[in-house]
């Protein structure tokens, strides 16, 4: 098996097979610097100056009318930990929530496509792609529709009693969808659904079938084989997916602020634009950027360890 | 495939009843619900396009209307709004290709020192949620007070975040490439340039469309970086965001189908196209 991929932009595309070594010839030891630096510069400027900048900021002190200085007040990140926990927390929590569901809804789709749609999976590729092409927020205020209080969702699920047990666990209240935290999770998992399928199936697609056929020929049930075949061998299209799902949904305040109910529901993005946008409360911003950066590093690459891991043994 | 068929036992005791029928189809039937989850969304923004809404929102059916489509640009700013964000796609997309396209020849045919550091600092901006990115990108521009918040802030900040998809897409291309083409083309006499332009850009072409393509359409979506960095200037995502506030008039769910019709026909013909190609 294939040690996991050190080379992080790989995420992208799992399953490629590692490049091939750069052509021997190399033409100028200058050729490849200057090839890189248009871009690089700009990344330098407009991505790492901007985080830096961002971290001074974030410990910065004063307010918009008398102008900031570096003060290295690193008591802003306490202030900004002890006023914006609950959104933090309410973050990964939704976060987390959109991506087991997304796994679980693309899972079968992308093992649909790869394995039984035969003539039909383009068909099937296009239509996955397809939600893409209409702008996101319009797709998103759809559900709006989709979930309405008086809606066919709505009433299904009040007439199968199934609205009691979510509101027991907290996820609904008052017989509606809208506005709650499930209606924000429902919006989470579809936007960024695609993001989970189409890695998933770019592994399962180039899974040798014969392995699996190997498996059931050898008195493996149908689940077995799954699990000790499939499953495994689709785990960089599993940790891609889970990543590229992840990582926006932490950040996302999109759902939060159309599906969901401010302040209930509200997710560290959106406290994030307000403290910028509204309250213009930059120090305090910036640590809770800098705080969400930091913690959506610290747990991918936590993540993609453990998955490494597992994968070897 | 072989997963779900029973195998020699199914011939042995065949199943017959609804029960068995869903366990052998119940994947199939998941990886279905799952499509519809996904496109049902679509389908409320033709059918709503069609509405003619009972107050100011257009969430609910109230009646049968072509007037949005017959003129969707009659609500102020909305073709304003999507003119810019055209530009706006179009441009990054072009300086994305070109910056992202020549870095991305230097990572996968040359090997020099700082190759490793240069493929993490690529990776970072698409592993950064896209409200820090934004909101950083804002910080910047307040303190350098360099360039005022507008079209051009909107331009910077989105190669910025295209250029690492566009790096990632065509490296993926260029590394599947096989190096015996290249090599053939110099043993057949071929020079550096007419290698490259003959037999390595043709090869590399696809990745590069394939970038652009998710490039634009990456671009023109995007909502809360060019949210942050906008100033008073608004592009058609931020439009859609306005309107939710304010009042959501059904001519946005004509621009919404008119964009998935176009580029669904784009997809379908270039399908056609590419296998024709192949055919001859």
């Amino acid at each position: 098996m294939s040690a996991p991929t050190a080379e992080p932009p790989g995420l992208v595309h799992p399953g490629l097979p590692t490049p091939p070594p750069p052509p021997p010839r190399l033409r100028s030891r200058r050729l490849p610097y200057l090839l890189l630096l248009p871009a690089l510069a700009w990344l330098a400027i407009f991505f790492v100056v901007p985080t830096i900048t961002l971290f001074s900021t974030s410990l910065q002190t004063g307010s918009i009318y008398e102008g900031y200085a570096l003060t290295f007040s690193f008591s802003n990140y306490l202030d900004a930990w002890s006023r914006f926990w609950p959104q933090m927390l309410r973050s990964l929590l939704y976060a987390g929530a959109a991506t087991v569901l997304a796994l679980l809804i693309a899972y079968p789709l992308a093992y649909t496509m790869a394995f039984k749609a035969g003539r039909w999976r383009n068909v099937l590729l296009i239509l996955v792609i397809a939600p893409f092409f209409t702008s996101f927020l319009i797709r998103t205020l759809a559900w709006k529709t989709i979930l309405a209080d008086n809606g066919i969702v709505v009433e299904v699920l009040n007439a199968l009693r199934i609205t009691d047990v979510l509101s027991a666990i907290g996820l609904t209240t008052d017989d509606r969808i809208l506005a709650t935290p499930l209606a924000v999770i429902t919006g989470l998992t579809y936007n960024f659904l695609p993001f989970m399928i189409l890695p998933l199936y770019a592994t399962l697609e180039r899974l040798d079938v014969r392995l699996i056929e190997a498996a059931s020929d050898l008195y493996a049930s149908p689940f077995a084989a799954f699990r000790k075949i499939t499953l495994p061998l689709s785990m960089p299209g599993l940790v891609a997916g889970t990543l590229l799902t992840f990582i926006p949904a932490c950040g996302d305040y999109i759902n939060a602020q159309l599906l969901g109910s401010m302040p209930a529901t509200a997710m560290i993005g959106n406290v994030i634009d307000a403290q910028f946008l509204r309250v213009l409360a930059y120090p305090t911003a910036a640590a809770l950027s800098f705080t969400l950066m930091v913690g959506v590093v610290a747990i991918v690459s936590m993540y993609v360890r453990r998955a490494g891991t597992e994968r070897l043994l | 495939m072989t997963l779900l068929q029973a195998g020699p036992a199914k011939a042995a005791r065949p199943r017959r009843s609804p029960l068995g029928w869903l366990r052998e189809h119940i994947v199939l039937i998941a990886g279905l619900a799952a499509l519809a989850y996904l496109l049902i969304p679509n389908v409320v923004v033709v059918v709503l396009s069609f509405n003619r809404p009972a107050g100011r929102f257009n969430y609910s059916w109230n009646e049968f209307s072509v007037n949005a489509w017959t003129d969707p640009c009659s609500v102020a700013g909305l073709c304003e709004a999507l003119g810019l964000s055209l530009r706006i796609a179009v441009l990054s997309t072009l300086a994305a290709v070109v910056l992202g396209t020549l870095a991305a020849f230097a990572l996968t045919r040359h090997r020099f020192r700082g190759r490793g550091g240069t493929n993490v600092l690529i990776f970072f901006p698409m592993a950064t949620p896209e409200v820090v990115m934004g909101s950083s990108l804002l910080a910047l521009f307040v303190n350098a007070a360099i360039v005022p918040l507008g079209f051009w802030t909107i331009l910077i900040a989105h190669i910025m975040f295209l250029l690492s998809y566009v790096i990632v897409t065509v490296k993926a291309r260029l590394a599947v490439l096989d190096p015996r083409l290249e090599e053939a083309a110099m043993d057949l006499y071929a020079d550096e340039r007419t290698t490259f332009w003959r037999v390595t850009f043709p090869l590399a072409l696809p990745g590069i469309v394939a970038a652009a393509l998710l490039a634009f359409a990456l671009s023109f979506d995007d909502f809360i970086i060019t949210n942050f960095n906008a100033g008073s200037e608004v592009t058609f995502p931020m439009f859609v965001w306005g309107a939710a506030q304010r009042g959501m008039p059904p001519q946005v769910n004509v621009i919404g189908t008119m964009m998935f019709v176009a580029a669904l026909a784009a997809v379908i013909i270039g399908q056609f196209a590419g296998r024709r190609r192949r055919m001859r």
